[in-house]
This record gives C-alpha cells, structure tokens and sequence, in this order.
C-alpha cells in the first residue's frame, strides 16, 4: 500500500516583478510527494529549485494554482496558520546552516522545541535525541562558531529533526561541504529518512547528494523537465 | 517568558555593545533618580524650614495684610480677636506686628521690617529668647537679625543701628536698636532686611497696644476658619510660591534627565535599527522555524526593552551605594545659593521616595519599550524568503 500524500502542487506558478515586467520563476508545477519519500529538485540556478521549496516551506505562496502541505492550503493560510505549520510539520535545513549565533549546539536544537511549549524534561530528551541522532550529543555545549561546516550542518539537521516533522525542506544542504562531510549529512539524512518515515525534498545539483535521492526531480526555466524515480533494489 | 529568555540569550550574546548601552543606561538612570531626589531633598528641606522658621502650622491674618503689597501694612494691625488671644494665651499662637521702617547703617538707608515677636514663643524657631531685655535702660532695644542681612548691612553682634518708623499716627519716630544676635537660617524670607524685637516693644514704638499684623499657628492648634474678618491661611496656602519655584526647577530637572535619556535610548535605537540590518538571515530563521513575525518584532522589542531592566540592574548596583553616600552626607551648596531666593541649606539631603523611583523606573522602562518597538516594525513588513537570504536594504 502507498504512504499518503503530504504535498500537492496543482498549476503552481510564481511570479515576481522584475523592474516593468514580470519574472516567472515557476511554470504551472504539478507535483505530489508522498510521505516518507526522499526526494530531490535539480536543476540550474534560477530554475525555481528554492521558490518551490519555499512555497511547500510556505514561506511564500503561489502567484497563481494551488499547494496543499499536510492538508492544508498555502495560499490561504493566515501569517500565524502558516508559521503553525511550519512549527509543526516542517523542518528546514540551510545551505548557509543559519544556526543562531549566540546560542549554543543544544540551545540552537531546543529553539525549534520552545514555540511548541513543551516541558523542560520532554525537550532536553527530544534534543539530547536529536544529537545523538547526529552524533552530536558531546558537542551540546559548544558555539557554532567553535564547529566545523560538516558540524553545524549536522546541528541544522538535528534541529529540523527534533519536533520529528512530517516534511524536511533542504536548501542545497551540502553547497558549502566538502566530498567526506556532504556524504555523512545526506547519509545521516537518509538514515533518519528510513528510521523516522520523514518526508525529505533537497533542492541541489551536488551529485553526491543526488546519487542518494529516490526521486529526482528535474526543473528547468521554472517547470518540470522530468520526475525520475529509482526503482527499488 | 520565551522571548524573554531569549532576549537575555541574545543581549548576553551580544557582549560588549549591549553592556555599553546598559551602561550608558544605567548612568542616565542614576543622574535622574539623583536630580529629582536632590529636588525633593530641597523641596521637602525647604518647606520643613520655611515652616518652622516663618510660617508655622498656619497663620491668621489681620483683613488688610497682604505680604506682596507693602502699601498695605501700615495699616494692616489691629487688637487680636479674643478667640485668638486664647489660642496665644494656651502656647497655640504667636502674635507677630510688622512696620515698615528704615534703617541707617554706617550712614546708608536701606529699607527694613521691623517684627515685633514674643521673646517666649515656641512655635517658630526664630532665637526670640534673646530678646529678653536685661538691661535698665530704658532706650534699649534689643534686636536680632539674620546673617544675610548682617553681611548686607554690615551689621554685627553687639553694633547699634538707628532705624526710624511711623506710629499709628502716621507720625516719624526714631531710635536706636541693639544687635544681641545674628541667627542663621535657610529661610532667605524669614531673613533679609528683616530686624526683630520684642513684640511690647514694638507695640509701645508704634502705639499699637495689644495689636498684631498677623498669628502663626502652632502644630495643632485648631484655628477658627474666620473671626473678626481674620482669616486662616493654611500651609498650602502659604507654601504656595515656594512649591511653585520647586515646581519650576522640577520643570528644569525634567529637560536635563530627558537629555539624558534621550541621549542612552538613541544608544538602543540605533542598536535596534543596526539588530535588524545585520540579523536579517536570523529574523528569516526564527520565521521558517516557526515564529510568527508578531513575535519575532515582540523579541525584537523585549531585546531591546531588556537593555533598560538589566541598566536598572547595574544602575542599583552601582548608584544605589552611591546615592546613599549622598544622602549620607549630603550636597554641598554653593554661597551664592543663598541668595536665590528659596530655602536652601548649606546641604541638601536627597530624598529618594517610592513613588520617584518606581515613576522613574516605569519611565526609563517604557520610553525604551518605545525606541526598541519603532524599528522593530520593519520586520513585520520583511519577506521571509527575502529576510532568510539576508536581501533587505
């Protein structure tokens, strides 16, 4: 039996002005992803790889069409709405990591935690269990800036992991990582992908991130080019 | 409370820029706890000196005086109702009888008060004791004066003045008065270009048996609102213009702390304003976490805000010592003071009420509430995707 859908991209098309005119980033996308699917959109720069995911992040919304995320409408949903579902059902991981400086790796992990006001003993386990998910759990007190990029983007994981989000949404995870660390965070990924049934969609064009993928997703000046899934085995 | 948590997180975080601005704070906080404390140190030193020195728990008043109206006290005397008398005769009230007259020290005219006092009352801490004559002859006249007058008129203990009056009958008399004393008071209006003699004596020089100008009241005493057209002037009343110069000066006080404030809350403004250009990616982070942006400007805002709680902080940990050192041994006030006008010690004692401190604390708190929150408004304008790219100018 198929998992069920958790995002639906109907006719989704963005625009955003560009001095008199207007620049479509995204063409009339149709696309579903299914829970538990680790997924990626490939392409060049400016192909809509991040505007896709920022709408599915709803963090933006579609100029015209509509994208559901975990049953709810983008479009449609107020400011608070949509910053519940991402609290809730969406993690995000950065290209650029985008750990909060001042904090350290366990208060940085624990942020996602607060907005949901649970306990101190429920978060210090969820967080502890996120670190060592990440292999982590003996760097909880150091700074960001005490870490290397392979680090802190293994602390951005563990952050979008720990309120064990229904969706992952991650921005080219691996632009700023070298060959040895890009394969250990699209396998830590991965690994939790299989563990934990979460839905992950990358936007990249790393090919050590893509050879991971079970479905590749190819954009191209704003619209699908091609969907390819591997086939199991 | 989460914001709040995090506010502290980012200010400690922050390091040496937010503590330069609680600092800064912090000085502000403390200049303006002791300008109004020294303020209401002098007011309430003032008002307490002006009563036991000159105006006591109230007086009565003869129909015709009015102390701002010189023309009126020739004629502003008369016997004292018998209600009255009783309030003298039970050491409630003391009679005093003002004549204009002048005086001629070291051949110079100057214009005087002559007030005749009972050299037995209690009620106003003017050394009338000295008063007592103790000498056969029976020209003498025993006078004090203050030493604002004394260093006017170049008058000394022990130095005979001639001072020259009109009777009750418009007739010019004169003689000479003996300085048995100089007192010392903060109360200028208790002091210059004043002589004060018995009040017999003055009585008899006059031909106003038994007549008084004006009664101050002891503490206490109750006075009749109104007798014989004498009418009952309370403190408040007689406070008047020495809580109105008070006011002034409070008014004067008010412009500086606010300079000061002003100059600590532009440190958080700009801080603020600096915040939010540099931690647009952090702003976009907080969002795509799953903040709303009402809360990312309330986390702005109470960051901001927190700069005052923790200047409030440093400013008790530093000023209050420093303010009770103050209090302790009080401000010095410079000579020239003496001249202003107003009650003014040689040092005043600073008063540091609840109702100054907590009013300043709310005013520090919420006026950088204000300066915190205005740039914070920007952020609810921000695109979360622009802000996550840190692409907002």
């Amino acid at each position: 039996m198929e998992n069920p859908i958790i995002v639906t991209l109907e006719k989704v098309t963005k625009r955003f002005p560009a001095g008199k005119t207007q620049f479509t980033a995204l063409n009339k996308i149709e696309l579903t992803f299914r829970k538990g699917e680790f997924s990626g959109l490939v392409g060049p720069s400016g192909s809509g790889k991040t505007t896709l995911l920022n709408i599915i992040g709803s963090l933006d919304c579609p100029s015209e069409g509509v994208a559901t995320v975990l049953g709810k409408n983008i479009s449609s949903l107020s400011h608070k709405e949509s910053a519940e579902l991402r609290n809730y059902g969406i993690g995000f991981i950065f290209q650029t990591y985008n750990l909060l400086p001042v904090y350290n790796v366990y208060d940085n992990v624990e942020f996602a935690l607060l907005l949901q006001k649970l306990s101190g003993s429920q978060r210090k386990k969820a967080v502890m269990d996120a670190l060592e998910w990440v292999g982590l759990a003996d760097r909880a007190k150091s700074k960001p800036s005490t870490l290397s990029g392979g680090e802190c983007q293994r602390v951005a994981i563990a952050r979008a992991m720990v309120k064990k989000p229904a969706l992952v949404l991650a921005d080219e995870p691996s632009a700023n990582l070298d060959s040895q660390n890009s394969h250990m965070i699209v396998q830590t990924m991965k690994r939790l992908n299989k563990e934990l049934n979460t839905t992950f969609i990358f936007s990249t064009h790393d090919e050590k991130v893509m050879q991971y993928l079970d479905r590749i997703i190819y954009l191209k000046d704003g619209m699908v080019e091609r969907d390819e899934r591997k086939s199991e085995g | 409370m989460l914001e709040l948590k995090l506010a502290f997180k980012n200010l400690y975080g922050s390091g040496l820029r937010t503590w330069l601005n609680v600092t800064v704070l912090s000085i502000a906080f403390v200049i303006i706890l002791f300008y109004n404390g020294m303020l209401d140190g002098w007011n309430m030193q003032a008002q307490r000196d002006t009563i036991d020195w000159e105006i006591g728990s109230g007086q009565l008043w003869h129909p015709g005086y009015d102390p701002y109206d010189p023309y009126t006290f020739a004629d502003a005397h008369s016997s004292i109702p018998p209600e009255i008398s009783t309030l003298i005769e039970r050491g409630d009230a003391a009679s005093i009888l003002l004549t204009q007259a002048t005086a001629y020290p070291g051949g110079r005219m100057l214009n005087t008060l002559i007030k005749g006092i009972d050299p037995n009352q209690k009620i106003l801490k003017i050394p009338s004791e000295l008063l007592t004559a103790d000498n056969s002859d029976p020209d003498y006249i025993p006078a004090i004066i203050g030493r604002r007058f004394s260093q006017s008129a170049r008058l000394k203990e022990g130095d005979r003045v001639l001072v020259r009056w009109r009777d009750s009958n418009g007739t010019f008399d004169a003689r000479e008065v003996t300085i048995v004393s100089v007192f010392q008071t903060n109360v200028p209006t208790a002091d210059l270009n004043q002589i004060y003699i018995p009040l017999e004596r003055l009585r008899e020089m006059t031909s106003m048996y038994n007549e008084a100008t004006l009664v101050v009241l002891s503490q206490g005493a109750v006075a009749p609102q109104q007798y014989g057209g004498w009418s009952y002037r309370d403190n408040d009343y007689l406070l008047k213009d020495l809580k109105d110069i008070m006011t002034a000066k409070k008014g004067g006080s008010t412009v500086i702390s606010g300079l000061l404030l002003a100059i600590a809350l532009l440190a958080i403004f700009d801080t603020q304003v600096l915040s939010i250009f540099r931690r647009q990616k952090e702003i976009g982070t907080y969002i795509a976490l799953g903040m709303t942006r009402k809360k990312v400007v309330g986390l702005f805002t109470i960051e901001g805000t927190t700069h005052s709680l923790l200047a409030i902080l440093l400013g008790m940990i530093w000023g209050v010592p420093f303010l009770l050192l103050l209090q302790k041994t009080g401000i010095p006030m410079p000579a020239s003071a003496d001249q202003a006008g107003i009650a003014i010690a040689d040092k005043i004692t600073p008063y540091y009420g609840a109702g100054m401190i907590l009013t300043s604390v709310i005013l520090v708190v919420l006026s950088s509430l204000v300066v915190s929150y205005i740039p914070t408004r920007r952020i609810s304008r921000m695109r979360p995707t622009d802000a996550l790219r840190g692409k907002i100018v």
